[in-house]
């Protein structure tokens, strides 16, 4: 019986093992759009094997509650994976929750399993697990929130703000230093899951939605690390490497966002950008724009050789994805050469871009990063602006004042001609004003952007409907 | 024990290494797919759920694993659906380029 025990045991971390090196490689094959199907594939085994072999683990005695749970899960589990494309950023931080709260629910069984002897260590990875585990859970649920437009976008922020939140996240260590300390005090555990718990909430809520790409990354972070510490906690080294794969990957993104931006972490998490107000706003002088028909855009696109449109968060908002690929498809006819300029930061979420134009079956290969493209825009004809604006605002690389100067921007005011589709001349979630859309070479096309995409592709093909 | 964990630590340590080479080399265009990736992947905490569940040492172990296995599971199940739905749609202009 004995070393049946034993050989069971075996071959359930032989399992363990060929599952973490399945999931090295799915990760691996995300590198390129052509491998990355194949890196899904090999998760998916990898997960399946994992799953089937804990359910040889000696300990269980209890299979039809696990069947239920796993049907449950797998129920909620399908529509989540159905939303549509535009519903992305918050369908990731709905996981991000989901993720944080299973993490923390086991963290709080185990304590109680163990609760009057538990070990000095192990009680400090507990108290990261749950810690990280409960903040991420209502700062994601937070961030879903806002991004699903329940909450509002705008950043609220108060008096002391980051006085309340540093204490709140001081207050959590404490209590798990002191529980570290003094391990018998399980009375003060639920205290270490609701302060950071309340923690998650006001940490969110002066975010704006421009900041959404690094503190969705941030989250992924955390979601990935308090994994990593349950895995400490159940010593499992499967789970110990899939939460430090997760929590590398959001810190690599976080920190792509964060450059992408120009700022540090701190600065994301405690500088409520939204609330920057005008300063200049009351002295300015009336400025001039330009503006022109869908009819007079037509003309230009139709007359040059080489276009790039710079999508941002408002032709997603507008849905305006599948008239883009109509428009591509119009100029692309006529022969003109069209790119797509992509900032990092642009949407809501890390790629959030590419995956809209790719729903819209726009080829990835016309899809280009920033760095590539930037040094192309002085032999653009016209750079065609949907719904971006503090990503290709010129005050970033020149006007010292700004709040975003030092952000790397795309280089559209080099372009030939830039045309603009944007609703009116309110500014954008950063709240500065564009000097963009003051340019002589600049037209601004006013209107919502799927109804003026669709009345330029109108044109071009000949409709005067 | 005090081995068990410090071998945690350096399996973690590796594998914070693997992940940090593994995904720089991870094209932006993909940024978003890598992202419910790994949620699914972070997902396998549903092992230790389960192991809960199935032990069913103590009514509050059962029902917050329980708990546990069914959030997990979504993730699991919903973060490779949606992963899969959106490599599909990255199609690369397969024509002679100009």
């Amino acid at each position: 019986m004995n070393t049946d025990l034993a050989g069971n045991q075996q071959i359930i971390e032989i399992i363990y093992l060929i599952a973490s090196v399945l999931f090295i490689l799915s990760l691996k094959w995300m590198s390129s759009p052509a491998t990355a199907q194949r890196g899904v594939r090999a998760g998916e085994i990898g997960m399946v094997l994992a799953i089937a072999g804990t359910l040889l683990h000696h300990g269980i005695v209890d299979y039809k509650w696990i069947a239920i749970a796993l049907v449950l899960g797998s129920g909620i589990g399908i529509p989540l994976g159905m939303v549509h494309m535009t519903a992305v950023p918050q369908r990731t931080a709905l996981s991000h929750a989901f993720g944080a709260f299973c993490v923390t629910l086991v963290g709080t069984a185990e304590f109680y399993l163990r609760t009057p002897n538990v070990p000095r260590f192990m009680m400090a990875v507990l108290s990261m697990e749950v810690i990280l585990g409960s903040l991420t859970f209502t700062g994601s649920l937070m961030a879903a929130g806002k991004l699903q437009e329940i909450l509002p976008q705008r950043p609220l922020t108060y008096k002391g703000q980051n006085f309340v939140n540093l204490s709140l996240l001081g207050a959590s260590v404490a209590i798990a230093v002191y529980l570290v300390i003094h391990p018998e005090a399980h009375q003060l555990f639920p205290v270490m899951i609701a302060v950071p718990l309340l923690f998650g909430v006001l940490m969110i809520v002066p975010i704006g939605g421009a900041d959404m790409p690094t503190v969705i990354s941030l989250l992924n972070s955390y979601a990935g690390l308090s994994a990593a510490a349950m895995g400490f906690v159940v010593d499992s080294k499967l789970l110990i490497i899939a939460g430090a794969l997760d929590g590398s990957s959001g810190l690599i993104l976080s920190i792509i966002m964060s450059k992408a931006m120009n700022r540090s972490f701190t600065n994301v998490l405690f500088g409520a950008f939204g609330q920057v107000q005008p300063a200049a706003v009351a002295g300015q002088e009336e400025k001039t724009v330009r503006s022109a028909t869908a009819e007079e855009a037509a003309g230009i696109l139709a007359a040059a050789n080489k276009v790039v449109i710079v999508p941002g968060y408002g032709m997603a908002v507008a849905q305006a994805q599948h008239k883009v690929r109509e428009l591509y498809d119009a100029l692309t006819k006529r022969g003109v050469d069209v790119r797509f300029a992509i900032h990092p930061v642009a949407g809501r979420m890390p790629g959030h871009m590419n995956v809209l134009l790719a729903e819209a079956d726009i080829p990835y290969d016309r899809l280009i990063e920033m760095d590539d493209i930037n040094g192309d825009f002085p032999q653009t004809d016209v750079a065609l602006v949907i719904g971006a604006n503090d990503v290709t605002n010129p005050a970033a690389r020149t006007d010292t004042g700004s709040p975003i100067f030092g952000m790397p921007i795309l280089d559209v005011d080099k372009a030939r001609t830039v045309m603009v589709i944007k609703r009116g001349m309110s500014p954008g979630f950063a709240g500065i004003d564009n000097p963009l859309y003051y340019l002589d070479k600049t037209l601004m096309l006013f209107g919502d952007a799927k109804a003026f995409v669709n009345s330029i592709v109108h044109e071009l093909s000949g409709n005067t409907h | 024990m005090g081995s068990a964990l410090i071998n945690g630590l350096f399996v973690f340590m590796l594998a914070a290494f693997i992940g940090f080479e593994v995904i720089r080399r991870v094209s932006p265009l993909l940024h978003t797919p890598l992202m419910s990736l790994t949620n699914a992947l972070d997902a396998i905490a549903v092992v230790g759920a389960i192991v809960l569940v199935g032990e069913h040492k103590s009514t509050l172990s059962f029902v917050f694993g329980f708990l546990a296995v069914v959030a997990a599971t979504s993730n699991v199940v919903g973060g490779f659906l949606i992963t899969d739905r959106m490599l599909k749609m990255f199609k690369s202009s397969r024509p002679t380029k100009p």
